[in-house]
């Protein structure tokens, strides 16, 4: 866009050289004189109870400082307020194997390791559940005591509209089961905590989270300190991806050993570790029933889905209702009922993954629609393109559109790629795949109920025109400082190199809620424009006072600040800085940022709603090698509608990023367990396959820009939406290829060959789920559609 | 992270002078080149010597001599990039060229030995994993433990032998040169392995393998496919090494050797007499690669179903051969 400055252009990220030149210091690099190295004891057991431990033995190796139970840390904690079901250190019970239950504070990582060695648990094994249908059949062994009812975190059922009556007035109806294995973020930094006890009574811990707001709440619930004598501090973080955005046992054990200790105490958590502590991608499965008129024209849509959980509650109960929430921002449906359950399991927790919740919906979704599209004769993209979401507009579940570029994304990636040529018309072998997507740019609510701002920046300026920015938010290497820098440079004139980013410490930054639901862009960057517009405003009265020129003829760009009508005549930036503070006194600015207030009011609203909502289209193309059963994905097109690219290159990246992720989920991510004691079957990089760069396809992308109003110079959100169509569109493309239907997620060799041969004798060639686990659903919540939608009946 | 466990480190800069100290340890110490397969397994605690002897110093194993013409001398030491680099014998012994540039990643193949690569420890689900999950699941017999979960009841370890290169060694009709207390010794490449997934290599603990001697190319063509999951990075969970002397679209004499499907190498002699004194013709092809994936019994300790990988031996074989018969399989390259 020509009228800027910054905004558009691809300018390097802030922290990019001293990651390029290996000087970022990540909290694993951190060292302090007398620093103590900590270690956790796990449990190898499923689920048990702990009768009794014995630590005097670990205590007494020479070099050991401190071991710590659960006893020393008894209180409960959890990201979300209804879910606080943790400990730091388990107390009376283990639920699956990685379980942390003791821990060492050491002179070094040798001496921890052989203390863990000699501390003695003697446990009581229990049954194990391990799969969902075990721990919903098996109401007698109980892995948590609350919840929806016998090892069931959530129950949800809720339907907007009657969708029985949408289903009577539907020409063809179709049901799918599909399954979505669990996976995990694998990032390359493992998590790693420094925490220290200083004299002055105050804790400083250094981490690799994402979300130091919610860090520091727990560690003050746990550790019962007072918020204001504990600082917790965000470390450049070497990837997130979901799965550093709880507060995690490893955070508070090491705080709580540098409080007995004084000494500093660091942890890194070694990769199985990372596979313990996990986070990960809900294994979900999913059925989904659709009625559909001739032409394709959705009239009532019915989903049902099932979370694998794993031991914890984490953001399961929002996950939850994240695979139900967002089917409605894509494609106008007037009638809507969803039914979701969490179940516990033993084994290690599920939580956010980039995409949290709605890639497993998605990809039942956009390959259900593909079947609807295939039984009816119709044009897959036509049939989609013809129902998708109105802007501005509610959706039946309450929802505020406001933008939506979606058919602009989907035309563009349809004429890249040539698919209307290619689509059915390939050789055997190599097909061509498409699907859509939405997300959200930020979880509309807080995680725990407040009527505070979400995000909050601050900004000084020093007499010679340096300008800092403080914000809470996290840099996950995403680019959030570097998209702070670009909003700030841009409302005041200067350059993205001129302003310095302080983040994500408790100390000296204002609460910005974390990196997480894709929310940082758009909320501390609105937080941005508001601090530097009103720092603008001071640095523009004081100038227009100089140059006798009205204010709003005032414009500042290129380090000067100046007439519009007369360029010539102006100030350089630090000369209208110095006279601004002359004239006011210090300079500083505030500015915050709280979402739209949600329209639904329903039991479940909270979860869904968004400032506004990004789209996405994709065509994949696949080739399959029909004796192998291998999979190759040749090239991808994506289109990407985040409302303003503030950096188009970063958006790229993000969105690459989400193309490798889907890629990995699609063909080969999933975390396996032994099927009787629950031991993870691949905690490392080698046994966890997760694509190399080889298997990466060439990436086409395409930035649609829609100006939404209620991002900053219209921004939405660019991080997780991408990787949503990448499954659907391979699964898509793989029936394309070679006529077999893959419901499940991951499509591996074996599961490609297992369909043709099942091809080859007669059968359908669909491998995939073809049950669902029996359920007494709850009544719904029977929710009044927004007006729009309430005539919708008559549309016959 | 995951710390090596203490030891005492020799770098000795002659053979005798490795022997000597070897022998002054006898089972606390173990031959280390490269590390890369010792190290992650020491950390895991697979592998616990008090002692490293390491032989990237002794002259005699760094030696690289001859051509595709004459043979060729590979010192144990050399790197598998260092082989690599060496176009001659990339072209003499496409194989072996072939097999070495599919081991792991650049950077392993960069520390990565010959030797190294040839002793490679077997491999199984239950075994490579740290000290921690084998004591959660229960220790198996290859270490700590007194039973087999890939074949309960039993009293062998099935664990798989995961070297690229050594299939293609036997293909090619390698020797291998070794130097113990008892002195030197040089064997045929295949009687080096043994099936048995604990004790799999037929040598002393105290022998050094000082050298690779592969035999000269003449009307030799030879091939190797290999099966893993992604394109980098992975181990073999089936290699296919073919070697065949041809005369005028003949073959006169064959040997193909299957990788990754048990705790040795496996010569499938059947399939060579099917393919000997015929031609690479469609159903001959056909015909070995059913004997082939017959007669080889993969279990579920890697990677990919048992019985997809007993599938994919008939597909890799055919591959090799109709590679060797002249077809142009780059379609196909990509499940290799
Ligand atoms: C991530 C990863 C992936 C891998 N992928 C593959 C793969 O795809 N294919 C594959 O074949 N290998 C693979 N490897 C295994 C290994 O790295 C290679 O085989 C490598 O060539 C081993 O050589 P090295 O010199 O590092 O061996 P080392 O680790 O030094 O030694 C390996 C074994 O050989 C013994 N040894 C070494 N040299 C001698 C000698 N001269 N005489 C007697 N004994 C000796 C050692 O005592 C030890 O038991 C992989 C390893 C890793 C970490
Ligand atoms: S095959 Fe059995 S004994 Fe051998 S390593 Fe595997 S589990 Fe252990």
């Amino acid at each position: 866009m020509s009228g800027f400055n910054v905004i558009g252009k691809p300018w390097p990220k802030v922290d990019a050289l001293p990651k390029c030149t290996g000087e970022t210091r990540y909290a694993d690099d951190l060292h302090f004189p007398r620093m103590l190295y900590a270690k956790i004891l796990r449990s190898p057991h499923a689920h048990a109870r702990i009768r009794r431990i014995d630590v005097s033995r670990a205590q007494a190796v020479p070099g050991v400082h401190v071991v710590l139970t659960g006893r020393d840390l008894p209180t409960r904690f959890g990201i979300l307020p209804v879910s606080q079901d943790e400990e730091a250190l388990c107390v009376e019970k283990v639920r699956f194997v990685g379980d942390p239950v003791a821990a060492v504070a050491a002179v070094d990582e040798w001496t921890a390791e052989e203390a863990l060695r000699l501390i003695e648990v003697e446990y009581e094994p229990l049954p194990a559940l391990l799969t969902m249908e075990q721990a919903l059949a098996e109401s007698s062994v109980r892995i948590h005591e609350y919840g929806d009812g016998p090892n069931i975190h959530k129950l949800v059922s809720l339907e907007f509209g009657e969708v029985a009556e949408g289903f009577a007035q539907a020409d063809y109806v179709r049901e799918d089961i599909f399954f979505y294995a669990g996976s995990t973020h694998l990032p390359l930094e493992q998590h790693a905590a420094v925490a220290h006890y200083g004299p002055d009574g105050r804790l400083t811990l250094w981490s690799s989270t994402q979300t130091p707001h919610y860090v520091h709440r727990a560690l003050a619930k746990v550790l019962g300190l007072p918020p204001h004598r504990i600082r917790v501090i965000a470390m450049p973080v070497g990837g997130g991806f979901g799965g550093k955005s709880d507060p995690f046992s490893h955070e508070i054990v090491v705080a709580k050993l540098a409080l007995l200790t004084g000494r500093p105490v660091k942890i890194t958590l070694t990769r199985e570790e990372v596979f313990y502590v996990h986070r990960g991608r809900h294994p979900v499965l999913l059925w989904i029933k659709t009625g559909v008129r001739r032409d394709g024209t959705i009239t009532a849509m019915h989903v049902r889905s099932f979370l694998d959980g794993g031991a914890y509650g984490s953001y399961g109960v929002a996950t939850t209702y994240y695979t139900g929430a967002l089917q409605t921002v894509t494609y106008k449906i007037p009638r809507y009922k969803f039914e979701g359950v969490r179940v516990f399991t033993n084994k290690p927790p599920c939580g956010p993954k980039r995409g949290h919740g709605t890639p497993q919906p998605r990809f039942a979704l956009e390959v259900h629609l593909d079947k609807i599209a295939e039984d009816l004769g119709l044009d897959p993209i036509q049939m989609r393109r013809r129902q998708i979401v109105e802007a501005p507009s509610l959706t039946v579940n309450w929802l505020r559109i406001s933008s939506c570029g979606l058919r602009a994304c989907i035309d563009r990636v349809v004429e890249a790629s040539g698919f209307r040529e290619k689509f059915r018309r390939l050789p055997f072998g190599r097909g061509v795949g498409f699907a859509c997507s939405a997300y959200l740019s930020g979880a509309g609510l807080p995680i725990y109920w407040n009527d505070m701002p979400h995000s909050g920046v601050q900004i000084k300026i020093d007499r010679e025109g340096g300008v800092t920015v403080f914000c809470g938010s996290a840099d996950i290497g995403q680019g959030s400082d570097s998209i702070l820098a670009y909003i700030v440079a841009e409302i005041l004139g200067i350059l993205p190199e001129d302003v310095r980013v302080v983040t994500a410490d408790t100390d000296l930054t204002p609460v910005d809620l974390g990196s997480y639901s894709s929310r940082v862009t758009v909320m501390a960057g609105n937080a941005a424009v508001e601090a530097a517009e009103r720092l603008r405003r001071l640095l523009f009265r004081a100038a227009a006072e100089r140059l006798d020129v009205p204010e709003d003829q005032l414009l500042a760009r290129e380090r000067r600040i100046f007439d519009q009508a007369d360029p010539e005549r102006g100030l350089d930036f630090a000369e209208a800085v110095q006279l601004a503070e002359a004239r006011f006194g210090t300079l500083g600015a505030v500015g915050s940022y709280k979402p739209p207030k949600a329209p639904g009011r329903y039991k479940g609203a909270g979860v869904g709603p968004s400032p506004s909502y990004s789209y996405s289209a994709c065509v994949a193309q696949v080739r399959v090698d029909p004796e192998t059963g291998f999979v190759q994905v040749e090239k991808i097109w994506i289109a990407h509608d985040v409302g303003r690219a503030i950096n188009p290159r970063l958006v790229e990246g993000q969105i690459h990023g989400s193309v490798y992720m889907g890629l990995g989920e699609a063909l080969m991510e999933e975390h396996t367990f032994h099927s009787r004691l629950g031991v993870h079957t691949a905690p490392s990089m080698l046994d966890y396959k997760s694509p190399t760069p080889l298997e990466m396809p060439e990436v086409e992308c395409f930035l649609i820009e829609t100006e939404d109003p209620n991002g900053p110079f219209g921004a939405k959100e660019a991080g997780q939406g991408p990787l949503l169509p990448i499954p659907p569109a391979i699964a898509n493309a793989v029936y394309d290829a070679i006529g077999v239907r893959i419901d499940e997620i991951p499509i591996t060799p074996e599961k490609v060959l297992k369909g043709l041969e099942d091809k080859a004798r007669g059968g359908s060639g669909r491998v995939g789920p073809t049950s669902i686990p029996s359920l007494t659903w709850p009544e719904p919540i029977r929710v009044e559609p927004p007006p729009e939608w309430r005539s919708s009946g008559d549309l016959t | 992270m995951l710390r090596l466990p203490p030891f005492r480190y020799y770098a000795p800069r002659s053979l005798e002078e490795a022997l000597r100290i070897l022998s002054d340890h006898g089972s606390q110490a173990r031959i280390v080149a490269g590390g890369t397969d010792l190290y992650p397994k020491m950390k895991r605690r697979q592998i616990e010597p008090a002692v490293l002897v390491s032989v990237r110093r002794i002259p005699e194993l760094a030696h690289l001599a001859g051509t595709g013409r004459e043979g060729v001398t590979l010192g144990a030491s050399l790197t598998l990039a260092r082989v690599l680099a060496q176009d001659e014998l990339v072209l003499a012994y496409p194989a072996l060229a072939r097999a070495f540039a599919m081991v792991a990643h650049p950077p392993v193949r960069s520390m990565g030995t010959v030797g190294g690569n040839l002793c490679v420890d077997t491999r199984c689900t239950y075994y490579d994993q740290t000290f921690f999950w084998r004591e959660a699941l229960g220790f198996c017999l290859k270490k700590d433990g007194t039973t087999c979960p890939v074949a309960p009841g039993g009293t062998r370890c099935w664990a798989v032998s995961s070297s690229d290169g050594a299939p293609v060694m036997i293909a090619l009709g390698a020797r291998l040169r070794l130097v113990g207390p008892r002195g030197e010794r040089t064997i045929a490449a295949e009687e080096f392995y043994r099936d048995d997934g604990i004790r799999y290599l037929d040598k002393e603990p105290e022998e050094i393998l000082v050298e690779v001697l592969l035999p000269p190319q003449e009307d030799w063509k030879s091939t190797y496919w290999k099966l893993r999951r992604r394109g980098s990075v992975d181990f073999p969970v089936l290699g296919v090494a073919v070697a065949l002397r041809m005369e005028s679209g003949w073959c006169r004499e064959a040997r193909i050797v299957l990788g990754a499907v048990g705790s040795c190498p496996k010569r499938i002699r059947e399939a060579e007499t099917l393919l000997e004194g015929n031609r690479l013709e469609p159903d001959v092809i056909a015909a070995v690669a059913h004997v082939v994936a017959r007669s080889v019994r993969p279990l579920k300790n890697t990677d990919f179903l048992h019985l997809y990988r007993k599938k994919m031996a008939s597909v890799f074989t055919q591959r090799a051969l109709r590679e060797l018969a002249g077809a142009s399989l780059m379609d196909e390259a990509s499940a290799c």
